[in-house]
């Protein structure tokens, strides 16, 4: 599991990634810079990852694949696998964002 | 959800917790079972219920991890299908204090319980009054006691 981390903190702008379990909010693997609360991460991308899925079903328009949310000064995104585990990565504003969705999209394929 | 307390400093972080954890049923109690306050509970047996049995489990726990020779365990969880129980003591001047929550698997998770548990448990210690022994309640006045705590918490 933490080679699929690897791969995607190699990504220069990605400051931290983890593995959560979607059903308790858990991490399971991490590596995150100092000053990244990881279990606080875990904990509410989760209950993020909850209400994103079942708003989706609300509209009828499937799972979510990938999730991008842009703040001031930086960027969560996520990659829910189809093993209820949600791929983490916290990175800077300016990171490429397609490198970076990429990495974990292979790592959810990783750890399916 | 009602929230309500016979120990008045205990309102606000458990009306906080309740709101950001989104649990369904909370009790703050001493390890002897007297509920300081509740939230979500409509009836007064369930709640005399569930402090007694959460005081009988913190007490069993306790036990065990002393036949184990270990420090007492921090927090137990329980899931279930649709529902989680999370058990857990911390200490703050006073004594110490024992919270049960219950949430739904649909709204909340045990790592969101979690998290917000340890920002309660900071803002209780805060909270709570300095330098004031807790009152005993002796066991010829227990049955008043316990009808005037189920009182203020069901609001009668």
């Amino acid at each position: 599991m933490n080679n699929a981390l690897d791969l995607i903190t190699r990504v220069r702008g990605v400051r931290g990634a983890m593995l959560v379990s979607a059903e308790d909010g858990l991490v399971i693997a991490e590596q995150l810079m100092e000053g990244i609360k990881g279990s606080a991460v875990a904990a509410l991308a989760a209950s993020l990852a909850g209400r994103l899925r079942r708003a989706m079903e609300a509209a009828g328009i499937g799972t979510s694949v990938f999730w991008h949310l842009q703040a001031d000064q930086g960027t969560l995104l996520v990659v829910p696998a189809a093993s209820g585990i949600l791929v983490v990565a916290v990175a800077e504003a300016d990171v490429n964002i397609g490198l970076v969705r990429l990495e974990l999209l292979r790592a959810g394929e990783a750890v399916a | 959800m009602t929230t309500r307390a016979v120990e008045n400093w205990t309102l606000q972080p458990l009306t906080d917790f309740v709101r950001e954890a989104s649990v369904r049923l909370v009790l703050l109690m001493t390890p002897a079972g007297q509920v300081l306050a509740q939230s979500g509970f409509s009836r007064a047996v369930d709640v005399m219920s569930a402090a007694a049995l959460g005081a009988a489990i913190v007490a069993s726990t306790g036990e065990l991890a002393k036949q184990l020779r270990q420090a007492p365990f921090a927090a137990l969880n329980h899931q279930g299908h649709r529902h989680g129980i999370f058990l857990s003591t911390f200490p703050i001047e006073r004594g110490t204090i024992v919270v049960l929550a219950v949430y739904d698997l649909d709204v909340s998770s045990l790592g969101l319980v979690q998290l917000f548990y340890e920002q309660l448990a900071t803002d209780l210690k805060a909270a709570s009054p300095k330098g004031r022994v807790p009152k005993q309640v002796l066991a010829a006045d227990f049955e008043r006691e316990l009808s005037e705590s189920l009182n203020t918490l069901f609001g009668r």
